[in-house]
Parts: structure tokens; C-alpha cells; sequence
């Protein structure tokens, strides 16, 4: 079995993150990028079914710009086995309907029975590439899976829903997005990080993947003014001394909160 | 006048609580259009409470597919009203069947898709969306180019309420391919639970964190929720630590919330963590060590064990109300 993992690479949420005011754009070079955290645990889903399947092969895709190689290299020392890095100067800035078809067309051009995305970047918080890409492919999607099962022909999973949860299943082809509550992904190890050094990236265009470069005919979202909130800033601080249940209760009072 | 469709999802047979806000939503930009996807003679029930929260024309998808596939129904019946109907814009609840099915419509229809608005507004042609961004801390307006534009609407984002109206209804038929939908196996409702307020949207909040120490101290967060009339809600590490279902997640990968009150217990305020409260307007906090972040963004901060400030804080609220 051949699966596809979609990968994105966004700034570390550990860190304050910034929009360029100008463009609206996320601003890349403010903190340190990784590997969105969601999409380790979507590799995990991958390599713990190669883990058990002789004969899986695992590649991950990402589309972004050329800090991207660096998120590359920390996956496919954690076990996958080889990447597709799609760059190209007319992808800056684009949209999830355009970074859907193209990642469409690369998962296409790499010929997978499976794709594994994560359910939302921590970035955009977007959560609709997974089922666009779906879309453009003409598959079946399970999206917000909690848990995973993967079989010869077959995917199925749980996902949370308002009012409870459902078991939801499709034959392969297939694509599927997890949550967090799928399991935490594996750390690379020493030989995981020297063979990482060796594996296939390779670097495509879009002329590479016979694509337009204007998306002739598609809409699109565009950023008309960003802004940035007051920070906000530390109110009163007591130290409890036998009586900080009550002046907490005064102060609710004091703002009408009870 | 511009049609505007809106899609409403059903949950175990009742319409889902974005209903309003979505039609209210739809009303502001144009004249808004209900599509729902039913089973077969299913959908006559929901014509008239659908007027009374606005919508102007019900357009009822009726398919046998309706709760055997995932998404496929949706995304047919909105296909169908669009090529219908026309309309500018389509919203949709940003949950995850919303999501779903207006990513695929966008991709199907080349339409452009604004995601998780907080607002919308229509600005002579064209629609501008608001967002809060990065937990609140940047307010950004999109719109699409191109149109028209799918938009989904931040469940809670939107209070207001439409006009009460007399829709026209529209019967279709619609079905999904097979092939391209995955199937639902089966479906379980999760305990009726408590008549505590939802989290989303909620006007208060308490949430309980590392620091309640076990599933069972963490009553605790949820006596002081019930003294305050207020939703129940959690971090990351108190749910991965087994206290707390995973719909009480409130931060960057769990729910964003609003509220007038926001009550931190034993919850350190992790940057991810703050990222889902930080726009609430008051902010309380409980937490031993002096320096925890989330004293960084409380009106009022104690410095304190959780298990003696709270219990004290709920007698003197109840002495209150029993005053
Ligand atoms: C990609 C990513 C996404 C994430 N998303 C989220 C998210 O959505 N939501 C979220 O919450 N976190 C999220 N996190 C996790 C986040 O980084 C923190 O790990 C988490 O918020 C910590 O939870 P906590 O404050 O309960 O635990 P801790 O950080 O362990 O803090 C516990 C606090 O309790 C205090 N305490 C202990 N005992 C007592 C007592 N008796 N009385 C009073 N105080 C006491 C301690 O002083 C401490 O400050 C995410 C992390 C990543 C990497
Ligand atoms: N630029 C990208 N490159 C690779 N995968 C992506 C990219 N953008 C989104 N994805 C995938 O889609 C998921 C959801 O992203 P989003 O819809 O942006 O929230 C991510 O977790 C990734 O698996």
C-alpha cells in the first residue's frame, strides 16, 4: 500500500505569531517553523500501519515555501519514505482552493491508495484542504477522525459529532483527516536522522505537475485589511491569605458578574 | 434581491443550534434561502420554524441517503439550489460537516471559500468577512474574488436574529455518488449530560486544568460553574489527563470562546490555551505559582491553592444569593 501524508508547515505555536500588516500574510520569518504538530500524529497513523505491513511505502507531501525542506527532513527522519515538496514563486500567498488543487494534482502524480491529512492547520485553522482535495480527486473523505483503522482495501474511523460521536468507513481509494486525539507521533532517532540526510525530496514546480500558474476561472480569498488587538495587560494580583475566596467574590460583585 | 443560501444541519433529527445566527447571517447580505438536506418527506416539519427565524424560501433536498452517508447529501442539496438559484454568497456553520461541505462545493463550483468568519458585511458587490486571528490578537477582513463566495460562520459568532418571514418551499430530489461519499456505520449520542449552558457561545466560563490533580477533583470546576450559571471548560493537559471529555477543550485546537467571565483553574495559560480566551472580557485566575502565565492576562489573579480559594468563593456567591 502507498500513502500519501500531507504535510504543512507553520510557525510553532509555542511562540508569538504575526501577520505582516501589509500583506495580511502570515509573517514566516518572525519564529521558528516546524511541522504542524497535527500532521506528525497524521504520519504516525501511516507508519504505524507500515509498522505492521511489510511492503507500505509512505511519502509526504507539503506545498509551501523553501524553509518547507527543514519540516521535510525532521518527517522523513521520523520514518517516512520519501517527500514531494512543491514550490513555485506564483503559489505565494494562495489560497486553500488553490493549495487544494495542487496538492490534488501532486498526490495524483505520486499514485496513492490512501492520504492522511490532519483535520485543521494551527495557522489558518482552516480545516477544508483535506475535503478539497478529496473533491478535486473524486474521493470519498472521512474527516475529524479520532481513531483510525486501516485494512487492505478499506479505511474506517471514529469522529466526534455535536451530539455524540459515529463509526464511518470508505473502500480505497480514499483520503482522511485525524485530530488530536489520534495517537502522538514517535520521535526520529539517531539512525531515523542519518538516513533522513539520504532519502528522496524531491522539488517540483508547477510546470511539473502540468498546471496552470493562473488558475484561470477559479475565485479566490484575499486579505483586505489585517489588524492588530491592544495586547492585553495583568489586572490585580493577591496572594491568598485565608481569605481569597471572598475578596474574588467582592470583586464579582464589584462587576455585576454575579 | 440577492439570494443568499444558507445550509442547515440537522443533529438526531432537530435543526443544529447555528440555525439562527446562520439565517441572520444570510439575511444581512441578502434575501436568505434555508436549504436542508432531508430524508423523504422529512422536511415539512421544519418549514415554519424556518420562517420564523427568517428564511424567506426553504429549498427541502429530500435523498434516502440522508444519515447512511457522510457529507454527500449536503453537498448535493447546496449543488442543486446553487445551480437553481443562483445565489451570491452561500454560508454554511463552520463545524465539521459545514466545513466539509463547503470545501467540496468551493472545489466543485471553483467558487471562493472564506473559512471561520466572525462577521460578515456586504460592501456594495461584494461580501467582506471579518476574522480573529491568532487567538484574537489581529482582526482581519477577507472577500472573495470572483464570485460567488462560499463563507463559513464561527458557530456562536452571530447573535442577532432575523425577521420572522413566510418562505416559499422548494421539493427536490437529490442524490450522491456513492462512490465519492463515505458511508456512516453507525451513530451514538453521547450522554443527555447536564443542563449546564453549551461552551460555545457561552456568556461564562470555568475551566479546570493540570491542576485539579485527578478526574475526581475536578468537581470541583464544575460546583463553581453551577454557582455562576456558567459552560464547563478545560486545557489540553486536562483532558489528555483523563478529567474531562475533549469537548471541553478550550484553546488554539479546541474551542474559541468569548464570554463576559472566564474562570482559570489550576491552568498555567500556556500560549495555546490563551489563544482560545484571551478576547473574553473579564478573565479570572487560580493558580500556586506566582508566576503562571495566565496572570499575565487576569483582571484578578490569585495567588492560590485552588482547592481552599474555591470552596470559600462558592459559599460566599451562595450566602449572596440566598441574601
Ligand atoms: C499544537 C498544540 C496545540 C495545543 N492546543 C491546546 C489547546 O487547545 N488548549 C490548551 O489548553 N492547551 C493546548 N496545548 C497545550 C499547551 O501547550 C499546554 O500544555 C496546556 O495548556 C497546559 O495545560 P494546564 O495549564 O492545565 O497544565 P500545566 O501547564 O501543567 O499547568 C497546571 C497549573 O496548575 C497549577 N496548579 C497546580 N496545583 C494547583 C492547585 N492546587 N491550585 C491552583 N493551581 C494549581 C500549576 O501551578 C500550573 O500552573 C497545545 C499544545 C500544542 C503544541
Ligand atoms: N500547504 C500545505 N501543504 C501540505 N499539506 C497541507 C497544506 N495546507 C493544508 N494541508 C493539509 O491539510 C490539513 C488541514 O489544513 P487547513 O485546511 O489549512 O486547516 C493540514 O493539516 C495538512 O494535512
Amino acid at each position: 500500500m502507498k500513502i500519501a501524508v500531507l504535510v504543512k508547515q507553520v510557525p510553532d505555536t509555542d511562540e508569538e505569531r504575526r501577520l505582516d500588516p501589509a500583506s495580511g500574510l502570515l509573517d514566516r520569518l518572525a519564529g521558528e517553523n516546524v511541522a504542524d504538530e497535527i500532521n506528525e500524529r497524521a504520519l504516525e497513523v501511516a507508519l504505524s500501519h507500515k509498522d505492521s505491513h511489510k511492503g507500505t511505502e509512505v511519502v509526504v507531501i507539503s506545498l509551501g515555501p523553501e524553509s518547507v525542506t527543514k519540516a521535510l527532513r525532521k518527517v522523513l527522519s521520523m520514518g517516512a519514505d520519501s517527500a514531494v515538496h512543491v514550490l513555485d514563486e506564483a503559489l505565494a500567498g494562495a489560497d486553500a482552493g488553490r493549495t487544494a488543487v495542487v496538492l490534488a494534482a501532486a498526490v495524483k502524480q505520486a499514485g496513492v491508495d490512501l492520504v492522511v491529512a490532519g483535520n485543521e492547520s494551527t495557522d489558518g485553522r482552516g480545516g477544508v484542504v483535506p475535503a478539497m482535495v478529496a473533491e478535486q480527486l473524486g474521493l470519498p473523505h472521512l474527516s475529524f477522525l479520532d481513531a483510525v483503522e486501516i485494512s487492505a482495501g478499506s479505511v474506517t474511523g471514529e469522529r466526534g459529532t455535536d451530539s455524540g460521536s459515529m463509526v464511518v468507513s470508505a473502500p480505497l481509494p480514499a483520503v482522511i483527516s485525524v485530530t488530536e486525539r489520534s495517537a502522538e507521533a514517535r520521535f526520529p532517532n539517531f539512525r531515523g536522522i542519518m538516513m533522513a540526510k539520504r532519502k528522496p525530496l524531491s522539488v517540483v514546480s508547477l510546470a511539473d505537475l502540468g498546471m496552470d500558474p493562473d488558475f484561470a476561472g477559479m475565485g479566490r480569498s484575499v486579505v483586505v485589511t489585517t489588524s492588530a488587538r491592544p495586547l492585553r495587560t495583568a489586572g490585580k494580583k493577591i496572594v491568598d491569605e485565608g481569605n481569597a475566596g471572598t475578596r474574588l467574590a467582592e470583586f464579582l460583585v464589584a462587576e455585576q458578574l454575579v | 434581491m440577492n439570494k443568499i443560501l444558507a445550509l442547515i444541519e440537522m443533529s438526531g433529527g432537530e435543526m443544529c443550534s447555528t440555525t439562527p445566527g446562520l439565517l441572520a447571517a444570510a439575511a444581512r447580505l441578502g434575501t436568505p434561502v434555508a436549504v436542508v438536506a432531508v430524508a423523504p418527506g422529512g422536511g415539512t416539519g421544519l418549514v415554519a420554524e424556518l420562517g420564523s427565524l427568517g428564511a424567506e424560501h426553504v429549498y427541502l433536498a429530500e435523498s434516502d441517503q440522508v444519515g447512511k452517508l457522510l457529507v454527500g447529501p449536503q453537498l448535493e442539496a447546496l449543488s442543486a439550489a446553487m445551480t437553481a438559484l443562483q445565489p451570491v454568497a452561500v454560508v454554511v456553520a463552520n463545524s465539521a460537516e459545514g466545513r466539509d461541505v463547503a470545501a467540496r462545493l468551493a472545489a466543485r463550483t471553483r467558487a471562493g471559500l472564506i473559512v471561520d468568519a466572525v462577521d460578515v458585511r456586504s460592501e456594495g458587490e461584494r461580501i467582506v468577512a471579518t476574522h480573529s486571528v491568532f487567538g484574537g490578537a489581529y482582526a482581519v477582513e477577507s472577500t472573495v474574488e470572483g464570485a460567488p463566495a462560499i463563507v463559513t460562520v464561527r458557530q456562536g459568532a452571530i447573535e442577532e436574529r432575523a425577521n420572522a418571514a413566510t418562505p416559499a418551499v422548494t421539493t427536490v430530489t437529490v442524490s450522491a455518488d456513492p462512490a465519492h461519499s463515505a458511508v456512516i456505520e453507525s451513530v451514538s449520542a453521547r450522554d443527555a449530560g447536564s443542563d449546564r449552558p453549551e461552551l460555545r457561545g457561552a456568556a461564562r466560563v470555568v475551566s479546570g486544568g493540570r491542576g485539579l490533580g485527578s478526574r475526581e477533583s475536578f468537581v470541583l470546576v464544575e460546583q463553581l460553574a453551577d454557582a455562576l450559571g456558567a459552560a464547563v471548560g478545560a486545557s489540553r493537559a486536562a483532558v489528555d489527563a483523563g478529567y474531562v471529555a475533549q469537548t471541553s477543550q478550550v484553546g488554539q485546537t479546541g474551542i474559541t470562546v468569548s464570554p463576559q467571565l472566564y474562570v482559570a483553574l489550576g491552568i498555567s495559560g500556556a500560549i495555546q490555551h490563551r489563544a482560545g480566551m484571551q478576547t473574553a472580557k473579564t478573565i479570572v485566575a487560580i493558580n500556586t505559582d506566582a508566576d503562571a502565565p495566565i496572570f499575565d492576562v487576569a483582571d484578578f489573579g490569585v495567588v492560590g491553592d485552588v482547592f481552599t480559594v474555591v470552596p470559600q468563593l462558592i459559599e460566599a456567591i451562595k450566602a449572596r444569593a440566598s441574601r
